[in-house]
């Protein structure tokens, strides 16, 4: 071999080594502790990044986990009670009780419900759209149409549907991170307490004005009548700025309430027919 | 060579196709819709009950705080409701409905066409006096007046500039009332000199009024420093910053105001309004509103009772054409689509625009191929397509540093824009936002 090779290779190996010790010592000297449960929480989160539990990301989610005492005030939305559990095992804790929720859009202001009145052709956007006026029929409340919720929604659990001009909550997708909720400008979509098979009722309707001119511009708005508020056992509803809202945490889902609203504007969704419509078949007829 | 503001600016077709046609009183209505906020600031508070019998002329909402503006009827009659009604902003807002009855004024209110040029009062009693009578801006931003005539303690104002501009198409109310009410336009200029203790005011008027710019030149003469002068004809020349910069060559810095270099702008048609206030103690209740369109069969310039149904208008000026497609409160360029006819006139109203299908399409929207375009028209030297960007990525801090709040709004980015991008509509919506962050910031 000759020399050059032989002065490179142990020149370079000289100052391989060199270095390597200088890294070392610097390593030590600046070394941050990092809490290694982080990492294992970390994990076992989702990884959606979707923001329903109010930090920025599953990282952050899980530093702020690691750091608190409970979990007061701390969920993942996406993963539920399971991925809390898993959470908990992991930091030697008791798992609080998650109660699911599920999006729902409180409009029921579909084509036929709500005439339309104007046109409007600006920018496809509800934000835009809702600065700049009441909306293309005379409910300056209800839903725009214009899809911001769906756009929001990272889960594909929403999609705008033709027929009625409204989105649509898929149940099984929606994992209530909360994205449409912030989206809507309206405050039309609310988080809504998830019931056994996918069961609810809710006011489907947002409308402020007075019975007279809720009506009017809608048919099926509620026009704060208060009838629902007599008759629900539970102190679930409440009515304010004439309209009616039915808690989702202390209702009992008894379905008093439906069939005294003269609009219609209370919904019951995924619920087995009534008896008294048809009393041959009882209600072993759940879906 | 005419004198203009140096930086962007576009030049629209200007279809002022109602500028030769008189002023014309519009017959009074059956009922008048009066909101109670038709200017920026606090809304007005009602001070009259259903079923009470008013006057024209008479206060019907007080004014709540500094920036507010009282509200008078203009019209005699009875207070049907106050309930909420649509406004020009399409939302339902608080109105006072009255029924009219005769046409009765307040004993005070001197309504005869003699003129009078004498000026007796002091500048405190001149801006006093405006705010009794609910002056606001003219010119479509209605900001009121007694605020903008009392000058904050520490700066000092030297020269008042009358805006004469009117760059926006189609609109001649400004136009006509120049022509037609010369002497009083220019007495109300001598009362807010006298307001403000100033002894220069400049007109500035685009040159495509030619006829008013020759009136004013030979009537100006007898008026102690009031002087006229023409402008190249560019919009948006109107907007305060841009009159300022073309006329006295002074930059306001960026969010300050006009008094800050030491100028005030008012419009004419508030200088008439402080007229009439001052020198015939009439209240702020009429306005002229241009009507015009392609298609409308006789396109007007209407003085109009405030609170006047747009559609009572419409039907005056020949109803609506059969292919109308947009109806615009205000000009073409900075006025908003409206969704109900039955909205009423406010003071701000300056024209209803007709437009047909053909010409209020939106054209189909393309991706933005960097042609730098809207920059270069950009009078404020902002970067529109930048700004539509940012609020589309919700970037708000970002289009802070980009001086989004300095972008007043006059279109003139969507207007030029080859990929027909809607610019305007997403830097208004990242204006809302950052003025909300803004606002949260100082809490």
């Amino acid at each position: 071999m000759s020399s050059a090779v032989l002065i490179t290779i142990i020149s370079l190996s000289l100052l391989g080594i060199t270095a390597a010790l200088i890294l070392y010592f610097v390593a030590q000297k600046f070394k941050v502790y990092e809490d290694p449960r982080i990492d294992e929480v970390e994990a076992v989160l989702p990884g959606a990044n979707c923001g329903g539990c109010g930090f920025a990301g599953c990282r952050n989610f899980a530093e702020a986990l690691v750091k608190s005492e409970t979990f007061e005030g701390l969920n993942c939305p996406v993963g539920g009670s399971e991925t809390m559990e898993k959470v908990a095992k992991i930091l030697d804790r008791e798992a609080p009780e998650v109660e699911p929720r599920v999006a729902v859009v409180r409009c029921n202001g579909t084509h036929d419900s709500r005439k339309k009145t104007s046109y409007y052709d600006g920018a496809m956007n509800c934000t835009i759209a809702h600065n700049l006026y009441g909306g293309d029929n005379d409910c300056p409340y209800g839903c725009l149409g214009l899809g911001e919720c769906v756009d929001a929604c990272d889960f594909g659990a929403m999609y705008m549907d033709s027929e009625t001009g409204l989105p649509v909550v898929i149940d099984d997708k929606c994992v209530a991170c909360g994205a449409c909720v912030k989206a809507c400008p309206r405050d039309i979509i609310e988080l809504r307490k998830k019931a056994r098979k996918d069961r609810k009722i809710y006011v489907s309707c947002v409308n402020k004005d007075k019975g007279g001119p809720a009506r009017k511009a809608c048919s099926v708005a509620c026009i704060g009548c208060g009838k629902c508020e007599k008759v629900c056992n539970f102190d679930a509803i409440t009515i304010e700025n004439n309209l009616a809202f039915i808690d989702s945490d202390k209702c009992k889902l008894c379905r008093k309430c439906e069939p005294e609203c003269p609009t219609g504007a209370i919904l019951e969704i995924n619920f087995p027919p009534r008896k008294t419509e048809q009393k041959k078949e009882p209600e072993k007829a759940e879906a | 060579m005419l004198k203009t503001f140096p930086k962007g600016g576009v030049h629209p077709p200007e279809n002022k196709i109602s500028a030769g046609i008189p002023i014309e009183i519009l017959p009074l209505p059956g009922q008048v819709i009066i909101p109670v906020c038709q200017h920026l600031g606090a809304p007005a508070e009602p001070v009259v009950d259903k079923g009470d019998e008013v006057k024209a002329g008479q206060v019907i909402a007080h004014s709540k705080g500094f920036v507010s503006a009282n509200i008078h009827s203009s019209v005699s009659g009875k207070v049907l409701k106050i309930d909420k009604m649509l406004d020009a902003s399409g939302y339902k807002q608080t109105s006072i409905v009255i029924n009219v009855e005769g046409d009765e004024w307040l004993d005070s209110v001197d309504r005869s066409n003699k003129l009078i040029k004498d000026v007796s009062l002091t500048g405190e009693e001149i801006i006093k006096k405006c705010a009794e009578n609910g002056i606001v801006g003219m010119g479509g931003a209605t900001f009121p007046s007694h605020v903008k005539l009392s000058i904050p303690p520490g700066k000092k104002c030297d020269v008042l500039i009358i805006n004469g501009v009117e760059c926006e198409p189609y609109l001649t109310s400004d136009h006509r009332l120049m022509l037609e009410k010369t002497e009083e336009l220019l007495t109300g200029t001598t009362l807010l000199m006298k307001a403000l203790g100033v002894s220069r005011a400049l007109i500035g008027i685009e040159n495509n009024k030619k006829d008013a710019i020759k009136k004013l030149e030979s009537l100006a003469r007898e008026y102690e420093g009031i002087s006229i002068h023409p402008l190249k004809v560019k919009y948006p020349q109107g907007a305060e910053k841009q009159l300022i910069k073309a006329l006295i060559n002074r930059e306001v810095p960026s969010g300050g105001l006009p008094v800050d270099v030491g100028t005030v702008v008012h419009n004419v048609g508030t200088a008439y309004a402080v007229y009439e206030a001052i020198q015939k103690n009439k209240p702020l209740v009429e306005r002229v509103v241009t009507i015009s369109g392609k298609d409308m069969d006789k396109p007007l310039n209407l003085l109009t009772r405030i609170g006047t149904p747009l559609s009572k208008l419409i039907e005056h000026a020949g109803g609506l054409p059969d292919n109308t497609a947009k109806v615009v409160n205000g000009g073409p360029m900075m006025g908003k689509a409206l969704g109900s006819l039955e909205i009423p006139v406010t003071k701000g109203t300056s024209g209803i625009i007709i437009f047909s299908e053909e010409e209020s399409r939106r054209k189909e929207t393309g991706p933005c191929i960097r042609c730098t375009k809207c920059i270069s028209i950009c009078p404020m030297g902002l970067e529109p397509y930048l700004l539509m960007t940012l609020t589309e990525k919700e970037l708000y801090d970002r289009s802070e540093k980009e001086r989004i709040m300095d972008c007043m709004e006059c279109g003139s980015c969507s207007f030029t824009c080859p990929a027909n991008r809607p610019l305007l509509d997403y830097i208004r919506l990242g204006k809302a936002n950052v003025g909300r962050i803004i606002r949260e910031r100082k809490q």
